[in-house]
């Protein structure tokens, strides 16, 4: 079994009442290249340096070779770290740059044991010049920092931490700042000196590509949680969750209806997959733009339309439409715009994760008589809640606490409703929308039920006493009240 | 592209006439008698050994000055750039504020202060002690404010990353806090080193004029009109502190953006 280099247990950092990190548990192995992914803010920085000793944790221990470091201070620690703008001393060369803790580094005393002296000036100059060589870095001894390119000062930046030989070295997004070409040469390179140093490596980035070209172990964090922890193909094939699979990589994600055993439902169509889930249950179901394959109309399990088409090098990338859902896919075969083509999946591409349903969530927008549109129908809502402090004026425009004033016709909102907040009406006409039940599960005191409309499948889930049947047909009312709504974040971030 | 030289006419004429014509003047005073033949006497009238004596009590006050204003000095711009510490900035301004006061008002309220302490120029000791603090506490903001301003500067994550490389907190302070402000303490030190060797009436008004510095020598010569030897005193002082401005400023350059220098 490998050994336990670094282990995190229980550790959360809070800066006031804001809670950066939460409960983590973490271990690295000797010797491993783990990266730690995650979109900023996430706490992957923070989780850094409390391995490195910036930060000492609100609560939980840190263990090195199973010692207790939590509150070790940073020059105490066998760990290194390369800092995301270098963090040169820009008063010194690059000699001393990577000389600076050489200089102050102890070793064991050959002549008198038990005693500790200071590096002899050749020994530092030998491994000063060791570093300067992995690096590639030879002749630049002498040389000013401030003379130095982005590249060539991160080069100095890694010679400085590696020639301290640490159990662990940390790396904090040390590429940022570098262009695209000289990233992917330093990726190559660092992974080269992983192997050569032998050392445990620790690396923090939010670029997933990065993170799956170097590394063994890909730990995933998003709000200071820990999504999933894998090898660099288990995360891209098996996400955890459907963050995971939206961060690495391109998805489609969608919600699906499990509709038996091995069978999901979702685009309008059921699948035959290769996971079992409880029936009826909603999940979400991932699938790679790749492992769509587009075939000629009706040759498919279902048909859907070319909206638009991008050449990318390699293959086509294809937005496909079913109704409002779009379809991302890959392919290299040519198919025109507004063409409409048959889809398949193979059933072991297709990724379903559960899904934690505590609300009913659409996605929605808002009309131009400040209702909100979603899920098949139109309810009437509080527009106000979706900035603080504002309201209404005469003309229907919202006006800011600030006093902007706000046209939120065609806004796109995030709706929220809880299980609760729903009623249903026999009466069909009485509802804002209609559909059929297609499940009512008891749970005890209350029936779940899932009401799916017959235009686009939308699924209503509300706990309610009475009992439906299978079938019936029934209306949904919802007070404006109980809508809860946020505007929608674009999803550029990646 | 335009021509802009022009624009620039303005402060020629203001550096020809407050700068360049009254340097060229003293030097000329300091090498002629008054009847305009040339001598060197201005100056080994200058180098007499009371006035020489006259320079190293200069000299003694100006380097006293500047370190003690230093050591009171870095430690608080320290405190004050810190965010944590000092969070409105507001600190910043009350360290600052005696600057603002009239310079007569405050050396007297000063000086009635240190008299309610018994601390006054009746013997050497007491001498020295009030016109040090005088000089400390006028001075002290000159030494704050470019040393604030560099340490606003300072790169933290290089502190840190001397801490990742195994500097315990004195050689963090020793081998990266000080050179990386480097050019805060020498223009903080400019700025105190060169005024205080003249600004005779700190001297004068705390040490009941019994201590004479280059101020004072200069000052008399000019009242008794004798033009020729003041400049050539000038001149010396001048020399002295260019000499003292090059040593400095000798030093490795560090990254100009970290500003705070005067010079």
């Amino acid at each position: 079994m490998a050994q336990k280099s670094i282990e995190i247990i229980n550790v959360s950092k809070s800066y006031g009442n804001n809670v950066v990190i939460e409960n983590l548990n973490l271990y690295v192995n000797k010797g491993e290249f783990v990266t730690i992914l995650g979109p900023s803010g996430c706490g992957k920085s923070t989780t850094l340096r409390m391995v490195a000793g910036f930060e000492i944790p609100t609560s939980g221990t840190i263990l090195l070779n199973g010692k207790d470091i939590t509150k070790l201070p940073p020059h105490k620690r066998p760990i290194n770290t390369v800092f995301q703008r270098y963090a040169l001393f820009p008063h010194l060369d690059v000699y001393d740059n990577v000389a600076f803790g050489l200089k102050l580094k102890k070793v064991p005393n050959e002549k008198r044991s038990g005693k500790l002296r200071n590096l002899t000036p050749e020994e530092i100059d030998e491994k000063v010049m060791k570093a300067l060589k992995i690096v590639d870095l030879e002749d630049f001894e002498n040389r000013d920092i401030a003379t130095l390119s982005g590249g060539q000062q991160q080069r100095v930046a890694i010679a400085r931490a590696i020639v301290m030989e640490p159990e662990i070295l940390l790396l904090d997004e040390p590429l940022g700042a570098l262009d695209l070409k000289m990233r992917k040469d330093m990726q190559i390179e660092l992974k080269e000196m992983h192997k050569k140093l032998g050392i445990t490596f620790i690396y923090v980035t939010h670029d997933q590509e990065e993170a799956l070209t170097m590394s063994d172990t890909i730990v995933v964090m998003n709000d200071g949680v820990i999504q999933q922890i894998g090898r660099p193909n288990q995360i891209y094939d098996e996400p955890a969750n459907a963050f995971v699979a939206d961060f690495i990589g391109e998805s489609n994600i969608y919600t699906g209806t499990v509709m038996g055993s091995k069978r999901v439902r979702f685009l309008n169509t059921t699948f035959t997959c290769v996971d079992e889930f409880p029936v009826n249950e909603k999940v979400d179901v991932v699938v790679r733009p790749e492992d769509i394959d587009i075939l000629p109309k009706d040759n498919g399990l279902l048909n859907a339309k070319i909206e638009s088409r991008i050449f990318k090098g390699i293959h086509y990338q294809y937005i496909l439409k079913k109704g409002k859902a779009e379809i991302e896919v890959q392919s290299t075969d040519k198919f025109n715009v507004g063409e409409e083509v048959g889809i398949s999946i193979d059933p072991d591409l297709i990724h379903i994760m559960k899904k934690e349903v505590t609300t009913n969530v659409f996605e929605g927008y808002i009309d131009k008589n400040n209702q909100v549109c979603f899920g098949d129908g139109t309810f009437m809502c509080d527009v106000t809640q979706l900035y603080e402090g504002s309201h209404l004026d005469e003309n229907g425009y919202l006006i800011t606490s600030d006093g902007r004033q706000i046209d939120l016709t065609d806004v796109d909102v995030v709706v929220n409703v809880g299980f609760n907040d729903i009623t249903l009406t026999d009466n069909e006409e009485d509802g804002m929308v209609y559909g059929e039940v297609i499940s009512s599960i008891y749970k005890g005191d209350h029936y779940q039920v899932i009401i799916r409309t017959f235009d686009n499948e939308e699924d209503y889930i509300l706990d309610t006493e009475y009992t439906y049947n299978i079938n019936d047909r029934v209306g949904v009312i919802i007070n404006s009240d109980k809508i809860k709504m946020k505007l929608k974040v674009s999803n550029n971030a990646k | 592209m335009l021509n802009r030289k022009h624009l620039s006419i303005p402060y020629a004429l203001f550096l020809l006439s407050f700068v360049v014509t009254p340097l060229v003047l003293i030097i000329v005073y300091s090498i002629t008698t008054p009847d305009w033949n040339l001598t060197i006497n201005n100056y080994k009238t200058v180098f007499t050994s009371d006035n020489v004596n006259t320079l190293f009590t200069s000299l003694f006050i100006a380097i006293i000055t500047t370190i003690v204003c230093l050591l009171i000095g870095y430690p608080l711009a320290y405190l004050l750039a810190d965010r944590q510490v000092n969070k409105s900035k507001v600190f910043v301004y009350f360290f600052v504020m005696p600057m603002w006061i009239n310079f007569v008002l405050r050396s007297n309220a000063t000086k009635e202060l240190l008299d309610l302490f018994n601390i006054n120029a009746s013997n050497t000791t007491g001498m020295y002690i009030c016109v040090f603090i005088a000089m400390v506490y006028d001075y002290l903001p000159f030494v704050i404010l470019p040393l604030y301003s560099t340490m606003l500067k300072l790169d933290k994550t290089v502190i840190e990353a001397a801490r990742d490389l195994g500097a315990k907190p004195s050689t963090v302070f020793v081998k990266t806090i000080i050179p990386l402000t480097m050019p805060g303490i020498i223009s903080a030190s400019t700025m105190v080193f060169m005024p205080t060797m003249c600004s005779y009436v700190i001297t004068d008004v705390f040490s009941n004029q019994k201590l004479q510095i280059m101020g004072n020598l200069i000052n008399q010569y000019f009242n008794a009109a004798q033009w020729n030897y003041g400049s050539a005193a000038s001149i010396v002082l001048l020399v002295i502190l260019f000499i003292i401005m090059r040593v400095t400023s000798n030093h490795k350059e560090v990254d100009e953006s970290v500003g705070g220098r005067v010079w």
